[in-house]
């Protein structure tokens, strides 16, 4: 299942609706480093509420996918991921360690205000 | 119980199968929502090592049951290349792939229970149990 992803500004906004799948989540990576370069986003979140885990490969490709899109330009805040599903993560023995983690989309936006600076084409 | 299932595991979407045909169990069962996403996980990572080791296996979810104690019992089998030294891959951090080693000690954290049986050429076998509190 594709993972919506909305142009908001100089941000972009990637909701998961459902549950991923491992190529999903390669597609997701995949795609938001094509758009981050495209539209020379300066900020990405990704809406991970409607995730039922994070398990070892979904942990490290989020991961990889912040790395990756810093590299393009663009800061990355996780929002959303359910306190049960983070204390799963930290049972397993997986961390978001260097990525930046808000509570929901609105605080995810504030933090990238906070980071980028918002500046011309910005949302807020 | 009507929800007990055996996934056969043969491409990445059974792995997704599986663990929320486990969840659909452990939610009958009466575990916690926290408790949910402990198995879930757990499932994940024994179902991604059959896909990327083995290639194909199965997992079985099921009731269990020990006296008054009631629980779900996950079943991972495949009939791939095996697990040569077991104690070193239940390391923290070791692998063989690309991985960072956490799927099988982080899965022994996340149950109750964690049994694994394994033969060079022969299989591997992973069997955990959680209870209801
Ligand atoms: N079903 C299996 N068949 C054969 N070898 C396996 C199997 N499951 C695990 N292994 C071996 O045990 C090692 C450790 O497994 P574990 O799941 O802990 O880590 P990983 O899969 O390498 O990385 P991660 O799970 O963090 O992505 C693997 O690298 C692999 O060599
Ligand atoms: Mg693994």
């Amino acid at each position: 299942m594709e993972v919506p992803i909305l142009k908001q500004g100089s941000y972009l906004i990637a909701s998961v609706q459902s549950a991923l799948t491992d190529a999903d989540l390669r597609q997701l990576q995949e795609r938001l480093a094509g758009m981050v370069s495209r539209h020379r986003s300066r900020g990405v979140v990704v809406d991970l509420a409607a995730m039922d885990v994070m398990d070892s490969f979904a942990s490290r490709t989020l991961r990889d996918t912040a790395h990756m899109l810093r590299l393009r330009g663009a800061a990355t805040v996780i929002v959303g991921i359910q306190p049960e599903v983070a204390f799963a993560m930290v049972q397993l023995g997986m961390n978001l360690e260097g990525i930046a983690t808000a509570l929901d989309l609105e605080d995810g936006l504030a933090l990238l205000d906070e980071r980028v600076g918002g500046g011309p084409g910005h949302v807020r | 119980m009507s929800d007990e299932a055996c996934v056969p595991i043969n491409w990445e979407v059974d792995v997704v199968t599986a663990r929320q045909r486990g969840r659909a169990l452990a939610s009958e069962l009466g575990f916690s929502r926290g408790d949910l996403a402990l198995i879930a996980t757990a499932i994940s990572e024994v179902a991604r090592n059959i896909l990327e080791y083995a290639g194909h296996g199965e997992v079985t979810v099921a009731t269990a049951q020990d006296g008054r104690r009631r629980g779900i019992m996950v079943v991972a089998r495949d009939e791939g290349p095996g697990i040569a030294d077991i104690a070193l891959a239940m390391q923290d951090g070791y692998s063989t792939g690309k991985g960072l080693g956490v799927g099988l000690p982080g899965s022994r954290r996340l149950m109750d229970d964690f049994e694994i049986a394994s033969e060079v050429g022969k299989g591997t076998t992973v069997t955990m149990r959680k209870w209801v509190p």
